[in-house]
């Protein structure tokens, strides 16, 4: 099986469904000319040509806005937010048009469109630049919420995503574009609802989802040393959330660490550690634990900007909580 | 143009279309008096010919009406039927939203009517993308789009002017100049006085129209959606009209004198076109009595309708939150 990186793998998506069905077309700032921002849809613009591949303005409002048009008049745009910090601009086309057209219309209007881009903390970014802000369309009725955190994750779930009837929002990361993974060479789709248990173990459940996934699994590789079998579960899709697939694992290892990159309140995080909390009582053998990032804005100081973010060293001292070690 | 040129059933159907709108929402006023309807209600009347005389223009097999959220009279003009509309307000099954809309999301789109937004100036990058499909797919056709004096100067005006002039979409941006964004004279809040001009910044020609006149609307548009489906060139029109009703149900309209509403009454749009055909023999009075007789029974039926249509059952909550 082809290695690829997490970036081809996007690419590989847009392009093999542009391919397929000629209503699929990009648009946003810089991904055609320039080649993206991020370079994701490098060579796109030379192979699709600028009906298809769309530079825009700076208008995240309006060029937001004017996708969703385009998907409630049938065709299926992807809309790439140069980062989802200026996807704030688009909030309200995203929350009030794109997830409320089909209920508010009694079922008539469908909006088939992908809006996607790198979310979360990068480096040296400071505050503006460096947020996770998932919790903002994970609250939000209407929309499907998805983070993959692998190339193969990302492919297949893209390629369901531009053929979903549905907004969704998928999410990517700056610092995951050059995580590489085996990826197959023939077509292939994902669920948009499907948690996926990365590592099998049988004495704590470790939840997250997108980029801390490397910090858990090197949590988790620490705890083996330790004798502590740990389970990864990669959450994959914040709305829906894949419940059944939580709770089977913390049924079996009655221990459950949550991590999430954003702040604590309101976060995907912590309605997925209320939710076992809740439904898991009686399995669990300590409250569940919830590292997220510290309720500060982002610093540009990387010492500092590190020390908001989980760790591998919280990871372990929460872990190390449940296990009453 | 001569009002005998047009065919004699279209001014008919224009003045009636004025007509069912002004006794429907009349009605509509009632029934939110007598808390049959709830929420926000925002009536339409004085506005009536803006509506009427520019989805006159529109193929409704093909093109796009969007609004804002004074939505009554656009979906009336889009042909929705009046019982669908009550139903809606009612919050009934029925309801051409299924009852999850209510009087400020009207929808149809089998009639191109896509609503009914509620967030002043959404519907606009909206519309636009709306006009995009035409643009992608070489087919021939308009979106209009229908915003207030209020809605101009959003952000999102200005982004879909550049692009729609950029991309050459077939877009018509109509202002409804009502004079009032709810309780602010549009004068305290725009630099400008002409807000046709404000698409001259995106070179997107810009032209004022009394929205009191059904037959200058109805041309003027007409000429705009010409253009836009031939030569995908978007238009600006402002149209300066007036509501004889506050912004919604709840506002008395303490903000403008009696004089200057009794000063619009005088130009009213139905009986502008009234006496018009009156005088050119197209109308007489007892035909106007009939029309409006009419009106006020469709209008009575419409919420003897809503009355008897079942409420949507519990299970529909969770209908069409995705597709």
């Amino acid at each position: 099986m082809p290695t690829i990186t997490y970036r081809e793998a996007i690419r590989q998506a847009i392009d093999e469904e542009m391919q397929r069905d000629e209503n699929v077309f990009i648009l946003g700032e810089e991904v055609a000319q320039y080649d993206g921002a991020y370079k994701v849809t490098q060579g796109l613009w030379k192979k699709y040509g600028s009906e298809r591949v769309i530079d825009t303005p700076i208008v995240e409002a309006g060029f937001t806005g004017i996708a969703i048009g385009a998907a409630m008049a049938g065709l299926r745009p992807i809309v790439e937010w140069m980062t989802f910090n200026f996807s704030l601009l688009a909030l309200d086309q995203v929350v009030n048009n794109a997830a409320k057209m089909l209920y508010m219309s009694g079922g008539q209007i469908k909006v088939p469109i992908v809006f996607r881009g790198p979310n979360g903390p990068a480096e040296f970014l400071s505050s503006q630049h460096s947020q996770a802000l998932q919790s903002y369309y994970a609250h939000i009725p209407g929309l499907k919420v998805v983070a993959p955190s692998t190339p193969y994750d990302a492919k297949g779930m893209l390629k369901s995503a531009i053929r979903d009837d549905n907004p969704v929002v998928f999410l990517e990361a700056e610092l995951m574009y050059s995580w590489q993974g085996e990826v197959p060479e023939g077509e292939y789709l994902l669920p948009l609802d499907k948690a996926d248990i990365k590592k099998e173990g049988k004495d704590i459940t470790l939840i997250t989802y997108s980029k801390p996934i490397k910090v858990v699994q090197e949590a988790a590789r620490q705890l083996e040393k330790e004798g502590i079998s740990a389970e990864i579960i990669d959450l994959r899709s914040l709305r829906p959330i894949d419940e059944e697939t939580l709770y089977a694992s913390v049924r079996k290892t009655n221990r459950c660490v949550v991590c999430d990159e954003s702040w604590a309140l309101a976060s995907v995080g912590s309605h997925v550690a209320w939710l076992i909390s809740k439904n898991c009582f009686d399995d669990l053998d300590a409250p569940v634990e919830l590292v997220c990032s510290e309720e500060v804005p982002m610093p540009y100081n990387h010492t500092l900007e590190l020390a908001v973010q989980p760790s591998v060293e919280k990871l372990l001292a929460a872990s190390r909580k449940v296990l009453y070690l | 143009m001569k009002l005998s040129s047009y065919p004699i059933d279209f001014l008919k159907k224009l003045i009636k279309d004025m007509l069912l709108i002004r006794r429907f929402e009349e009605k509509c006023a009632q029934m939110y008096g007598l808390q049959k309807i709830g929420g926000f209600c925002h009536l339409y009347i004085g506005q009536e010919a803006v509506a009427v005389g520019s989805i006159a223009t529109l193929d409704l097999t093909k093109d796009y009406c969007l609004t804002a959220y004074r939505d009554h009279g656009h979906a009336l003009a889009c042909g929705l039927s009046p019982d669908s509309l009550m139903a809606e307000m009612f919050g009934k099954s029925t309801g051409c939203s299924r009852g999850k809309g209510g009087s400020m999301h009207l929808f149809d789109i089998t009639k191109g009517m896509y609503g009914g937004n509620g967030i002043v100036g959404a519907q606009i990058p909206i519309a636009t993308g709306m006009a995009m499909r035409f643009r992608y797919k070489k087919e021939k056709g308009v979106a209009l789009c229908f915003f207030g004096d209020g809605a101009i100067h959003q952000g999102v005006f200005h982004e879909s002017l550049n692009l729609a002039k950029l991309w050459k979409l077939p877009v018509v941006y109509i202002c409804e100049n009502n004079q009032y964004g709810m309780g602010t004279d549009f004068h305290r809040v725009s630099a400008v006085e002409d807000l046709s001009a404000k698409g001259a910044a995106y070179k997107i020609p810009g032209k004022q129209v009394n929205g009191m006149d059904v037959l200058e609307v109805y041309e003027e548009v007409l000429a705009a959606v010409k253009q836009a489906k031939e030569e995908g060139i978007p238009m600006l029109i402002e149209a300066k009209t007036y509501r004889y009703k506050g912004h919604s149900m709840s506002d008395p309209g303490k903000y403008r004198s009696k004089e200057e509403l009794e000063s619009y009454k005088q130009q009213d749009p139905i009986l502008i076109l009234k006496n018009q055909m009156m005088e050119a023999r197209l109308l007489t009075e007892e035909e106007y009595q009939k029309y409006d007789e009419e009106c006020k029974n469709i209008s009575n039926e419409s919420v003897r309708f809503a009355e008897q249509s079942p409420e949507p059952s519990l299970s529909s909550l969770y209908e069409d939150v995705l597709a």
